[in-house]
């Protein structure tokens, strides 16, 4: 029973990350209609940032403030840059329907060799702000410690607000509406482009987020959050990209079985199921858990 | 006092001449019903006057300004509000929210909601249906909906193209009685692009007829009505 | 482009390969595996055109097929003792059997879900093989093409072997698949590309033409891996994700549509480390820099394609000549 607890506590924290991923992703998707691969990127790129401030000054908080300052400023630059003249030149043909996809993942390999020209392969290590030993539970101790919780917590933050941003407020009203239809909200009056930019600036910022909260717990290389960005997609698309409630899910859901998948059966089986997971779920749920019932077409 | 003045307006599709050389005005405070066939150009026409699409050569200016070239969003600062063909409603999203959307560029919460206030007083049906998700709306409550949300911005100039595209002959009935309403009432310059040349002529006070992007005829609504030589060009046979 | 009657184009093909042979006598050794890498790219980029080009759908992550292919033909050369042509049988056949799979996913959904799939299975299958034993781990299996034949003589080295069996072997398939793509099923990937409902609409059956692009392309690429996994190793390091993303690179660069352009792509691909490595050596010849630098270049290639000309140079030539002509 204990066991089981401790495994579900992880589950969470692990659950937290992905959602965070997750709703980069489907913030980045409803902005803008672009699947951004470079996420993952982005937010290496943030985390070296934290690790030179960490490194520098030893306080883990101005870190991830940094962090999260560069990725929304990265967020922006990126959409501002490279997204708007892609959508400029676009036109038709088989690539030019999937070329921001294809961009973004260009921009995932210039940014992780920038990062590995910088900084080497090498693999380091941030340490973490808080204890990682577990909690004592009953005289005996919980694989769950102070860090886990700061995670979770912290996680929880970010999607509160941003659930308040987009159910709540007029911005959050732009965004929505520039998401599904931008046409029409250009001819509301909503000034689109910039709107388009802030979904951009919320996704990196939550992304880098993501980044430096779960590095001290690991290794980090210009490779480390790829599989990050693996589980982060899968999550987005379990929980249906259109919704973020979803994503905040789908992470979840997805956490909890890893760590129950790594706890009970093996490590090794993880990235298997998870992938059987993600086909499943194309394939029986093609809107995701949550998502409305329209199907997938674009 | 004439409102909008299009001079000379060529605008091309890739290699397709759209409208080729259009002249004509727009006078403040009246319909004006713009009709042809398919293919006359007449949606073209109005995503130029909005900022949807670039000219290839022209002029267009309201109130003696230039509107050519500009962005859809700074045109609606300006007072243009373009209901466009189809699809003008977002269905993910409430009604309620769709309204808002026409008043978000003017951050000011409290004139919005007068506006949309003003909105359900002319359309009752959409104030029943607040909060439901507009994909639950018929395809005449969408059409108001539509109409509302350009409402709610308070235009001057009013651009609605085929507003009664898909609808019953009792809701059509009902939207241009509301367009007749905004013109009588609040003094709004309409530009109103219908396939429905007879219904459109009826409320209209000016008549422009455009056929394969040319300008075949512009003036009175009721003489274009009446004249038989002119029904060819706009019934397209 | 005018196309060849297939006689025609055989005599074509046969008459470059032997041009091939030619020059490989004459060439380094370095030149010599370049080449065969050359190769083995043009057919791994002619899958991507088949399903992106021609079909349509994307798969960021085709490196996975490559490593399934490789692997395939290792077991089934290690564990089964196949003759090693057979195994090139098998790496089609397996990757096949997963790009039906795939396909068959694929068919459900739209542009960027396959994309992030693909992507997922291209991360996750080195990984995998590094926990299972029987596939090697880190180290990997073992595939070996054997020693060239006696009568070639002494002075015929291992890499001039490679060169001509994957030579061979992607001039085959290219052929073949040139015969596919200018066929009817070639026509209806077209057509199902620029518009899927009048496709259905003239009788096209999307869903199963999609599922058997996929299928095709799985196949080819596997048997590209077996290459690859000839002349390097079958291991998880020889499939790294950016071989995906070179592929990509690759076809992007040739013109997604142009089959002929596949080798130019891989051409520009095998050069650009040797130019990295070049500016390597003179910016200092750091380890940081000469490690990244080839991903940095690509992946700037890359973007600069897909801005400027997505659909290839070829694409983008035509309309400079149109917008010319209209003034």
């Amino acid at each position: 029973m204990r066991e089981l607890i401790g495994t579900l506590l992880i589950g969470i924290t692990l659950g937290s990350i992905y959602s965070l991923m997750a709703l980069a992703l489907v913030l980045v998707w409803r902005s803008t209609r672009v699947i951004n691969f470079a996420q993952a990127g982005q937010a290496i790129l943030t985390t070296y940032i934290a690790y030179e401030i960490i490194n520098r000054t030893g306080v883990f908080w101005l870190a991830i403030l940094f962090a999260v300052v560069a990725g929304a400023l990265l967020g922006a630059g990126i959409e501002y840059f490279l997204m708007r003249t892609l959508f400029r030149h676009a036109d038709e043909g088989p690539v030019a329907a999937i070329a921001p996809v294809i961009a973004t993942l260009g921009l995932l390999g210039i940014i992780r060799s920038v990062v590995g020209m910088i900084w080497g392969n090498e693999f380091r290590s941030i340490a973490p702000p808080v204890s990682t030993t577990g909690f004592v539970f009953n005289g005996q101790p919980l694989p769950f410690s102070m860090l886990n919780l700061v995670v979770i917590i912290g996680a929880a933050i970010v999607m509160i607000i941003f659930s308040f941003i987009f159910q709540k407020t007029d911005l959050g009203l732009s965004l929505r509406a520039s998401a599904f239809q931008p046409e029409i909200a250009r001819l509301a009056g909503i000034r689109v482009g910039p709107i388009r930019t802030i979904g951009w600036v919320f996704a990196g910022a939550a992304g880098a987020f993501a980044g430096v909260l779960v590095t001290p717990n690991d290794i980090l290389s210009p490779n480390s959050l790829d599989v990050l960005l693996v589980f982060g997609f899968v999550a987005a698309v379990i929980g249906g990209l259109e919704s973020l409630p979803g994503a905040v899910v789908g992470g979840l859901a997805l956490g909890i079985g890893v760590a129950l998948i790594t706890n009970y059966i093996s490590t090794v089986l993880v990235f298997p199921s998870v992938f059987i997971v993600l086909i499943l779920s194309l394939i029986l749920r093609p809107n995701g858990l949550i998502g409305s019932k329209r199907v997938r077409i674009a | 006092m004439s409102s909008l003045l299009v001079s000379n307006l060529t605008v091309d599709h890739g290699a397709i001449r759209a409208l080729s050389n259009v002249s004509f005005e727009v006078k403040q405070g009246e319909i004006t019903a713009i009709i042809g066939a398919n293919g006359a150009g007449k949606t073209t026409l109005l995503r130029t006057l909005s900022g949807l699409k670039s000219p290839s050569n022209g002029t267009v200016t309201w109130r003696e300004r230039n509107i050519l070239n500009k962005k859809p969003e700074d045109l609606v600062r300006l007072g243009i509000s373009h209901v466009s063909e189809g699809k003008s409603v977002i269905p993910e999203l409430s009604v309620h929210e769709n309204l808002l959307m026409g008043g978000l560029w003017r951050r000011n919460r409290s004139d919005t909601n007068k506006a949309i206030a003003e909105a359900v007083e002319l359309f009752p049906r959409l104030g029943e249906r607040m909060e439901q998700s507009a994909n639950t709306l018929s395809g005449g409550e969408r059409q108001m909906l539509a109409i509302g949300r350009a409402l709610v911005s308070r235009p001057k100039l009013l651009l609605l193209d085929e507003p009664s595209l898909g609808l019953a002959p009792l809701i059509i009935e009902q939207i241009f009685t509301v367009v007749q309403r905004l013109r009588k009432d609040m003094g709004m310059t309409v530009v109103l692009v219908e396939q429905n040349a007879v219904s459109a002529l009826a409320v209209a006070d000016t008549g422009v007829i455009l056929n394969l992007g040319e300008l075949i005829a512009a003036g009175d609504a009721r003489y274009i009505l009446a004249d038989p030589a002119l029904k060819s060009a706009y019934l397209g046979f | 482009m005018h196309k060849l009657s297939t006689k025609k184009a055989f005599i074509a093909y046969a008459l470059f390969g032997w041009a091939l042979v030619l020059v490989a006598d004459r060439v380094s050794e370095l030149r010599v595996y370049q080449g065969a890498t050359i190769a083995i790219l043009t057919l791994a980029i002619a899958s991507i055109i088949l399903l992106t080009g021609y079909s349509g759908q994307v798969s960021l992550g085709h490196g996975a097929f490559l490593a399934i292919g490789a692997y395939g033909a290792a077991i089934a050369q290690s564990y089964w003792g196949s003759p090693f042509w057979f195994t090139f049988l098998i790496a089609i056949l397996v990757s096949a059997a997963f790009g039906f799979i795939l396909g068959f996913a694929a068919g459900r959904l739209s542009g960027p879900y396959i994309a992030g799939t693909t992507l997922a299975l291209a991360v996750g299958l080195p990984t995998l093989a590094n926990q299972f034993a029987f596939l090697g781990g880190e180290t990997g299996l073992v595939y070996d093409a054997g020693s060239p034949p006696a009568r070639f003589g002494e002075e015929f080295t291992l890499y001039k072997w490679f060169f001509w069996i994957a030579a061979l072997v992607v001039l085959i398939s290219i052929f073949l698949l040139r015969n596919l793509l200018n066929s009817r099923f070639g026509r209806n990937w077209k057509a199902l590309r620029a518009n899927p409902t009048a496709a259905a609409l003239a009788g096209v059956n999307v869903a199963s033409s999609k599922i058997l692009a996929f299928t095709i392309s799985a196949g080819v690429a596997g048997l590209a891996g077996a290459l690859l996994g000839m002349i390097s190793i079958v291991a998880p390091s020889a499939f790294p994700l950016s071989l995906s993303f070179t592929i990509i690179t690759g076809a992007v660069l040739a013109g997604v549509t142009s089959l002929l352009g596949s080798m130019l792509g891989a051409v520009v691909l095998v050069v650009v480390p040797e130019i990295a490595d070049a500016i390597a050596h003179r910016l200092g010849d750091s380890e940081k820099i000469s490690t990244n630098l080839p991903g940095f270049i690509v992946s700037a290639l890359l973007i600069l394609t897909v801005l400027f000309s997505p659909n290839g140079p070829a694409e983008a030539m035509r309309k400079r000549r149109e917008a010319h002509a209209k003034h």
